[in-house]
C-alpha cells in the first residue's frame, strides 16, 4: 500500500511539474508583458531597463526556478487587467463556478441513480428504452446547444400559434406548447448572501437559486447520460452475479436485493468514476458560464484569452491542473483502498 | 480485375456485416441521413442558392429574415438569413462542409498518432509502453476538450486574430488530433496485447520477419475492427469539440463559419427574437452528430470488438 501511496503520490508531482513548465512556457513565449504595462509611446531605451529590472532578459532555467519559487509561495505574478494578483482574482472567480458544480451535481445525483436503476432492474419496459433513447440523443448535443434551447424556451418564451384556435383542443395544444419565460439567463443576479471570504452564495435566496436553474440544468445534461449510461451497465452487470443470485433464492425481497446489496455494488466505480468527471466538468464550466455569462472562473479564463491577459491565464491553467491533479490522485487512492485487486505497483489489472 | 472486385462484392453482399445492416432500421436510416448530409456539402458550392464568402451577393438589408411560414419571410431564402443578410440555407451548407472537413480530418490525425503510439506501446512493452501510456492517461484526465481548449487559447494569442482566422481549419485538425489520440491509442493497444500473443506471430518472428513489418504487415491488420468503430465515434466526438471551439470563439472566423460558429454568430440575436439564426444550424449539427453517433453503436454491436474498457 506504501508504494502505491508512493508512486501515485510521485506522479502527481512529476505533473504538476510538468504543468509548471508548460505554464511557464506560455507565459515567456506569449505576448509582451511590456505593451501591456506601458504602450507605444515608451523609447526602447527604457524599454530595455524595464526588462532588466523585471527579469525577462535572465536565462530561461532562472527565469523558470523564478517562477516555481513564486508559484510554490503562492504568488503567481499581477492580472493585467485587474491589476492584482491573479490568485485574488481567482479566489473572487470560484464560488460562482463551485456553486454551479454543486448545482448540476446534485441534479446528476438526484436523477441518474434512480433511472439508471431502473433501466437496469427493467430493461425491457418501454420507460426505459424511452430513457436510453433520450440519453443517445443528450450525449449528441453540444451543452451550449442545450443552454441555447432552455434560454429559448424557458427565458424568452415560446409563443405556440400552429393549432387552429378556435377548437378547444387547438388551443389547448397552443397553451401546452407555449413556454412562458422569464427564468433569468445572465449572471448570479444581486441577491448574493456573503458567507466567508470571497464566497458570495446564491443558495440562500430566491433570486440566487432563480439564476442558479438554467446553468445548473445545462452543465447536468452533458454528464446525465454518461452517468445514466453506466449506473446501468454497473448494475446490469451486479445483478448477474452469484451473491444476488443467492439472495433470491434466500427469498429476500426484491427491494432489499436491489437497493441495498445491488446498489452498494454498483456505486463503487460510479464513485471513482464521478470523482474523475466531476474534474472534467471544469472544462464544460468554460461553455456554460460563457451562454449564460455566469461570472465564474470559466468565463474569466476566456476573457482573459481576449484580452491577452497572460498572468491571469497561466495562473488558471496552474489551478485548475491542481484541482485536477487532486482529484484524481485521491481518487486513485480512495479506489486502490477499497478494492484490493487493484495491483499495488499501480499497474492497471 | 473485374472478376476480383465481383467476388469482393458477393463477399461482401453475403457477409455478416450487410445481413445485420439490412436488418436494422435505425441503422440504415442513419446511412441515408449521414450520405445525404455528406453529399449535400460535398456538393454545396452546386446547391447552394448564393456563395456566403462572396460579399457582393450579400445585401444587409435582408439581414434577420424568418424562415418560411413566419410573416416577413422571403421566398428566396428558405431557412430564413442571419444578421449580416446572408441566406441561412447557404451557409448551413458550406457550414457543414467545414465542420465535416475538421471532424474528418482530425480523425485521420488522431487515428495516425493513435495507430502509431498504440502499435508502439502494445508490440514492444516495457518502458515505451510505460511513458506512452502515461501521458495518455494524464491528457484524457484532464479531458480532451479541455487540452483542445488550452492548446487553442495558445495558438490564437500567439498568431494574433487575423493570422488564426487564415489557418484555423488546419489548427483545429492539428488540435483537435492531438487532443483526442490517447482515446484510439488505448484501444489499440489493448488489442496489439491480445493478437501479440497469437500464434501467427510466433511464426512470422520465427521466419525472421522484422519488428516493424510484424507489427504493420501483420497485427496492424488484425486490430482495424476496433479501431473502425473507436474511429466512428470519434469523428462526432471532433465535429463536437470543433462546434465548442468555435463557439468559445477558439475556432473558425465568421468569415468562413463552421456550424459551431454559426451557432455563435446566431446567440447573439437569440434575444431579440431571431432564434433561426442559432437554432437551425444547432439542430443540424444535432443530426449530424446524432447520426454519426447511432451508426457507431451498431457498428460496435456488429463488430463486438475488444474495446478498451476503462
Amino acid at each position: 500500500m506504501l508504494a502505491f501511496l508512493v508512486q501515485r503520490i510521485s506522479q502527481a508531482l512529476l505533473v504538476m511539474f510538468v504543468i509548471s513548465v508548460i505554464a511557464f512556457a506560455i507565459q515567456d513565449g506569449l505576448g509582451d508583458p511590456l505593451q501591456e504595462m506601458v504602450g507605444m509611446s515608451v523609447s526602447e531605451e527604457e524599454r530595455e531597463a524595464i526588462r532588466d529590472e523585471l527579469g525577462l532578459n535572465d536565462p530561461m532555467v532562472v527565469q523558470y526556478l523564478r517562477f516555481a519559487g513564486n508559484a510554490l509561495q503562492g504568488d503567481l505574478g499581477n492580472s493585467y487587467f485587474y491589476s492584482k494578483p491573479t490568485l485574488e482574482v481567482i479566489a473572487e472567480h470560484l464560488p460562482a463556478t463551485l456553486e454551479l458544480v454543486i448545482g448540476a451535481s446534485l441534479i446528476i445525483v438526484f436523477l441518474s441513480v434512480p433511472i439508471g436503476v431502473y433501466a437496469a432492474i427493467r430493461p425491457q419496459a418501454w420507460l426505459s428504452k424511452f430513457f436510453m433513447g433520450v440519453s443517445t440523443v443528450g450525449i449528441s448535443i453540444p451543452v451550449f446547444l442545450t443552454a441555447i434551447v432552455l434560454i429559448q424556451l424557458f427565458s424568452i418564451g415560446v409563443a405556440v400559434n400552429w393549432f387552429p384556435s378556435d377548437t378547444g383542443w387547438g388551443q389547448w395544444l397552443n397553451d401546452f406548447f407555449t413556454t412562458e419565460g422569464g427564468l433569468p439567463s445572465y449572471g448570479r443576479g444581486d441577491n448574493l448572501t456573503h458567507l466567508f471570504g470571497t464566497w458570495n452564495s446564491g443558495f440562500f435566496s430566491e433570486g440566487g437559486l432563480m439564476h442558479l436553474v438554467l446553468p445548473s440544468v445545462s452543465l447536468a445534461s452533458i454528464m446525465l447520460p454518461l452517468f445514466i449510461r453506466l449506473i446501468r451497465a454497473e448494475m446490469m452487470e451486479v445483478l448477474q452475479s452469484d451473491y444476488i443470485r443467492y439472495a433470491r433464492a434466500k427469498g429476500l425481497s426484491a427491494g432489499r436485493i436491489n437497493f441495498l446489496h445491488a446498489l452498494k455494488n454498483t456505486m463503487l466505480p460510479v464513485i471513482t468514476v464521478g470523482g474523475v468527471q466531476i474534474g472534467i466538468m471544469v472544462a464544460y464550466t468554460i461553455l456554460t458560464e460563457t451562454v449564460f455569462q455566469w461570472p465564474g472562473v470559466g468565463l474569466m479564463f476566456l476573457e482573459a484569452i481576449t484580452r491577452s491577459d497572460i498572468p491571469l491565464i497561466v495562473a488558471y491553467l496552474m489551478v485548475v491542473g491542481l484541482i485536477f491533479v487532486i482529484t484524481n490522485t485521491v481518487v486513485d487512492l480512495v479506489y486502490g483502498l477499497v478494492n484490493p485487486t487493484v495491483k499495488l505497483t499501480g499497474k492497471k489489472a | 480485375m473485374t472478376t476480383a472486385t465481383v467476388s469482393r462484392w458477393d463477399r461482401f453482399r453475403e457477409s455478416f456485416f450487410w445481413y445485420s445492416f439490412k436488418r436494422d432500421k435505425v441503422a440504415i436510416a442513419s446511412f441515408a441521413v449521414l450520405l445525404l448530409m455528406v453529399l449535400a456539402a460535398i456538393f454545396a458550392p452546386l446547391l447552394a442558392p448564393t456563395d456566403p464568402y462572396d460579399l457582393a451577393q450579400i445585401n444587409i438589408m435582408n439581414s434577420e429574415l424568418p424562415p418560411v411560414g413566419m410573416s416577413g419571410s422571403d421566398p428566396a431564402f428558405p431557412l430564413g438569413t442571419d444578421a449580416q443578410g446572408r441566406d441561412l440555407l447557404s451557409t448551413i451548407l458550406y457550414g457543414t462542409r467545414v465542420s465535416l472537413m475538421i471532424g474528418f480530418g482530425a480523425v485521420i490525425l488522431q487515428a495516425f498518432l493513435g495507430i502509431l503510439f498504440g502499435l508502439l506501446a502494445g508490440y514492444l512493452g516495457g518502458k515505451v509502453d510505460a511513458i506512452l501510456m502515461r501521458i495518455a492517461d494524464v491528457q484524457l484526465s484532464f479531458s480532451t476538450l479541455m487540452v483542445a481548449i488550452i492548446v487553442g487559447a495558445v495558438f490564437k494569442a500567439s498568431f494574433g486574430n487575423l493570422m488564426f482566422g487564415e489557418i484555423a481549419i488546419y489548427m483545429l485538425i492539428f488540435i483537435i488530433g492531438v487532443a483526442e489520440w490517447p482515446q484510439i491509442a488505448r484501444t489499440v493497444r489493448a488489442s496489439v496485447l491480445a493478437e501479440k500473443k497469437k500464434e501467427y506471430v510466433d511464426a512470422a518472428k520465427v521466419m525472421g520477419f522484422g519488428t516493424r513489418r510484424i507489427m504493420f504487415r501483420h497485427i496492424l491488420p488484425n486490430t482495424l475492427s476496433p479501431i473502425f468503430v473507436i474511429a466512428t465515434v470519434q469523428i462526432a466526438n471532433a465535429i463536437i469539440s470543433e462546434a465548442a471551439l468555435s463557439f468559445l470563439g477558439l475556432g473558425m472566423p465568421e468569415t468562413q463559419p463552421s456550424l459551431g460558429s454559426l451557432i455563435k454568430s446566431g446567440f447573439d440575436y437569440i434575444q431579440s427574437g431571431s432564434w433561426w439564426i442559432t437554432l437551425i444550424p444547432g439542430l443540424v449539427l444535432v443530426v449530424l452528430v446524432l447520426v454519426i453517433n447511432l451508426l457507431g453503436d451498431w457498428l460496435r454491436d456488429v463488430m463486438n470488438p475488444r474495446l478498451y474498457k476503462g
